[in-house]
């Protein structure tokens, strides 16, 4: 039952076969059995679930039901959900009792789905590896010594544990394709503005989105269509007719034009990875597709682009985490600034504070025209670039990282290796376009390898149907750690 | 040396809409601390800003009130520092691109007709309010206010004197009740002026270092906290000192200002378009629909009043003082159209004074414009004297006999004499009766004249018309 797909785990509800009480004291016991091991989870709530599954077997009992009633989902510790200890995975928040749901709360319980728990992330979601958590690092259920990928390192931890069917996450630059890729599971960042960002705790709120992890495509379409949805609370969302997300699951993938960006197949990727791709595409091959060279020049600078951005928005959203009204407070301090001083360099962590520091630089006078406006500038140009790509084929293709998971510690006392995880995975942030990560085999030490799919904007049900084509035919996403 | 005082006003107007400019929370003021503060206003991790649609429409209506330019987009942005009563850590405002562009107030300075140049207006929110009394060492936040929206309106330094700038800030008073954008009521801060101050010797160009002083909630501290920064920078400069750029506070019980923070101290703000907001895009059909629903600008009705009623500069500035004011005028003078200046003098006047004294405002006035003309009426047919009008006027204003003009002079028997046979029988009778007066004022005793008339009055109990009596009496004498 732990690796049943979402739509067997829809039809055995509605059959009657088992209740989602039941199953959501399954995934309950699971949780409580591995995550001391894997600590994918930051908190869990039996009560709080257990009473939702009632709820839910109501729904199911009385012929309301939808595809996800019943279901047990992971909430990643960013969204804010109404009676949960709601972290961000820092110690700044780690006594913070959410009074109200996020938007993509509020859909999930909507749709009858169960908060099986929130899930352990990096802190504040800045961080590739999990490590920054002030709740404990995550491991990678395929290699105990690898990290899973971050931010969103405990939402992929509990999919490829199977200690949760599905889960959500949050990308602002690769948070949810590079821990997908990491742990070897299937993870979508849509559209910048088809998901709410209202209750989602703000990184960087205009590279930030919202996104579901499963174990396959067809289990995000089935997903996504839940998450999906105009929010009045949101500026930033987009007001669009619905769609859906698995329409186009079936088609054949015959004259599919796969773009390979030239500056993605240089040097960094490593060999074992660039041989999967390879072996990824000949497969597409076969399915009738056709792949062409094409070039993104800028895409190179996204990183540093990127690590202008993100950090400078950081920096302000960050300051409303002051010690003041909720969460961390230092216990002694002598007048208002050093209660100030004290409370944020206690309730922070040393990443975090690296990125408020380089923010408050990046936007500061003298040197706002030299960072961040020239980012901003830069950040369009690579927007151009894509678009200009796409007037030449369907979807792009690449690696979602340059190497297999690495070792825990590998990479947390050198922040710029740290970054470069994100490499591939960042200009989809900057550009807003959506991107995907499906697992297509192994390499070094036997760990996951993740195929970054890319698309234009509201290419959704294209890139979930390039996705599924591929999974009908091979096994990657069916195989699991435990 | 002779001194020029160089002043820039930035006021800031509380919007006067229901709800805050991004969230659904109340604005209403003297709520209990913090029960107007959500989840928004609280700045809880999560939450997101939403533009309050009415906020602005309100600064479209202020920068057409102004002729100024609405600039679409405009971009709100974050301007970022850490103070307990403001939520986020920084406020949303609006930096490089406000909503509007430059714009013209026009003031009454001296007699003269001068034009006052705007900068440029802003949409932005308010802060909460730190409270330090009362919490044993403590201080205590009330977010009510926090999240309110403010236009914050900013002049040229164009303004010469304190009196300048208190007309200045009271045309603008005006202007923004006027258009109803906000209520003006300064006690409880919905209009709040900063003022920029800087002197330079009279006949040079070269702005001087200014300072800023903050806090300004009364006409009166404006006028008198720059009359004080002004002295206190010629002195300076008179002693052979340099003025440092710094922010001061004036201290309303002291009447000085002083510093509050320097130029060294002051804020790097690191302002930054939000992310969270779009571009305020405002579409010309908007802009057309808010300029068709303006009302008659208090600077449209001041120049018709001019010109067709004959009325002075300082009349119509007067009248046009409030919106509601120059309805009651206009309402008046609908009655009696020949009448303009009998009818502004008593509005400027016995009006005016009786609601000063009251504390009313003219919406509460006991006499209404159709009651008002009517008593007016009765002056100018000859009815009765402006005296007796003072009288039917009081008892009009208490409310006596339903306030009916008529019925108040049969009872009180003010109706005038103007009946020239009645008078003349009078003037006999006070001539035979003061010989020896009308003996004197043959001989040249011009105040023997006066004094007969006074007779002629007191035996009348004043009701008789003194314009006839000086002609019949005139004629009588000299005859």
């Amino acid at each position: 039952m732990f690796n049943a797909s979402l739509k067997q785990l829809s039809i055995q509800l509605a059959e009657k076969k088992i209740s989602s009480t039941e199953l959501t004291t399954e995934f309950l016991q699971r949780i409580k059995q591995f995550n001391p091991e894997y600590n994918a989870f930051i908190t869990v709530n039996e009560e709080i679930s257990l009473a939702q599954a009632k709820v839910a077997d109501k729904m199911l009992a009385t012929g309301q039901a939808g595809p996800l009633t019943g279901i047990p989902i992971a909430q990643k510790d960013i969204f804010c959900a109404r009676g949960w200890l709601t972290t961000c995975g820092s110690k700044m928040l780690s006594n913070f009792v959410s009074p109200y749901d996020a938007g993509v709360i509020e859909r999930f319980n909507q749709a009858g789905a169960i908060n099986i728990g929130k899930t352990n992330m990096d802190e504040f979601a800045m961080g590739s590896s999990n490590e920054t958590s002030y709740f404990g690092i995550v491991k990678n259920p395929w290699d105990i010594a690898a990290v899973p990928g971050g931010s969103s390192g405990g939402a992929a931890c509990a999919v490829a544990a199977r200690l949760a069917p599905a889960a959500t996450g949050t990308d602002t630059g690769g948070s949810i394709r590079q821990p997908a890729a990491l742990c070897g599971i299937s993870g979508i960042k849509p559209t910048y503005g088809l998901v709410s960002r209202y209750g989602m705790i703000a990184f960087a709120s205009s590279l930030d989105q919202g996104g579901p992890m499963a174990k396959s495509a067809e289990d995000l379409a089935l997903l996504l269509n839940v998450m999906i949805g105009f929010d009045p609370r949101d500026s930033t969302s987009l007001q669009r007719d619905a769609e859906d997300c698995a329409q186009d699951l079936q088609k054949p993938l015959a004259g599919l034009r796969i773009g390979l960006p030239k500056e993605y197949f240089a040097e960094g990727m490593s060999q074992d990875v660039a041989s999967a791709i390879e072996k990824a595409l000949v497969e597409y091959r076969r399915l009738g597709a056709q792949t062409i060279e094409v070039s993104l020049p800028n895409a190179p600078l996204s990183i540093p682009v990127y690590y202008v951005l993100a950090p400078a928005e950081a920096s302000s959203n960050l300051s409303r985490f002051d010690g003041v009204r909720y969460g961390y407070r230092a216990p002694a301090y002598s007048d208002l600034a050093d209660m100030y001083r004290k409370t944020r360099t206690q309730g922070f962590g040393a990443e975090v504070k690296r990125r408020i520091l380089i923010g408050t630089y990046v936007l500061s006078h003298g040197y706002y025209d030299a960072y961040y406006i020239k980012a901003q500038k830069l950040r369009r140009l690579i927007a151009q670039d894509f678009t200009e790509a796409y007037k030449r084929c369907d979807i792009i293709m690449g690696p979602t990282t340059p190497t297999v998971a690495f070792n825990l510690g590998e990479k947390s006392g050198d922040p710029i290796q740290m970054y470069l995880s994100d490499i591939y995975t960042s200009a989809a942030n900057l550009t807003g376009m959506p991107a995907m990560s499906i697992p297509i085999g192994f390499g070094d030490k036997n760990r996951p390898i993740g195929l970054h799919i890319m698309g234009n904007y509201f290419k959704e049900a294209q890139m979930l149907n390039i996705a599924h084509q591929y999974q009908l035919v091979t096994d990657w996403h069916l195989k699991s750690p435990v | 040396m002779q001194w020029e005082i160089v002043i820039g006003l930035e006021v800031h107007a509380q919007l006067s809409t229901q709800s805050k400019i991004f969230s659904g929370a109340s604005t209403a003021y003297g709520a209990p601390p913090n029960t107007q503060a959500c989840v928004i206003d609280l700045a809880l991790p999560g939450v997101l800003p939403v533009l309050n649609k009415g906020a602005v429409e309100r600064a479209i209506k202020f920068g057409l009130s102004v002729g100024a330019k609405i600039n679409s987009p405009s971009i709100f942005a974050r301007k970022n520092y850490f103070y307990p009563d403001l939520p986020k850590g920084y406020q949303i405002s609006q930096f490089e691109l406000p909503v509007v562009q430059g714009g013209n107030i026009q003031i009454q300075a001296d007699g003269e007709e001068k034009n006052i140049r705007l900068t440029r207006a802003h949409l932005e929110e308010d802060a909460g309010k730190s409270l330090h009394e009362d919490f044993h060492g403590m201080s205590g936040i009330d977010l009510n206010r926090a999240g309110t929206p403010l236009l914050e309106i900013v002049s040229e330094p164009d303004i010469r004197s304190s009196a300048e700038a208190v007309v200045y800030a009271k045309t603008l008073h005006a202007l923004v009740r006027w258009i109803g954008i906000c209520d003006g009521n300064m006690q409880e801060g919905s209009f709040r002026c900063d003022a920029n101050v800087s002197v330079r010797p009279h006949g040079t160009e070269k702005l001087g270092t200014r300072c800023e002083i903050k806090n300004l909630n009364s006409f009166r501290f404006l006028e008198k906290a720059i009359d004080y920064e002004a002295r206190r920078q010629i002195e300076i400069l008179e002693d052979g000192g340099t003025i440092r750029q710094e922010t001061r506070l004036y201290d309303a019980s002291k009447d000085e200002t002083r510093t509050m923070r320097t130029k060294e101290d002051a804020n790097d703000y690191r302002y930054f378009p939000d992310p969270d907001l779009l571009p305020l895009e405002i579409s010309a059909n908007w802009i057309d629909q808010v300029q068709s629903a303006l009302p008659e600008l208090p600077q449209a009705r001041r120049d018709r009043y001019m010109s067709e009623f004959a009325l002075s500069a300082y009349d119509t500035s007067v009248l046009t003082s409030s919106r509601e004011t120059a309805d009651y005028f206009e309402s008046t003078i609908k009655q009696l159209p020949a009448q303009a200046k009998l009818c502004a003098n008593w509005i400027m006047g016995e009006i005016s004074g009786q609601l000063n004294k009251e504390g009313l405002e003219i919406t509460a006035c006991p006499i209404t414009p159709s009651q008002l003309a009517t008593l007016l009426e009765r002056i100018s047919d000859g009815t009765i004297s402006g005296k007796a009008a003072k009288t039917v006027f009081e008892s009009m204003w208490n409310g006596e006999l339903e306030k009916n003009v008529d019925a108040i002079i049969a009872a009180k028997g003010l109706k005038q004499i103007s009946d020239d046979s009645a008078i003349e029988k009078l003037v006999e009778q006070v001539l035979t009766a003061n010989e020896q007066q009308v003996a004197d004022y043959r001989n040249g005793k011009e105040k023997a004249f006066n004094s007969l008339v006074g007779q002629i009055m007191k035996a009348t109990q004043g009701k008789a018309n003194p314009a006839q009596v000086n002609t019949i009496l005139k004629k009588k004498l000299e005859g």
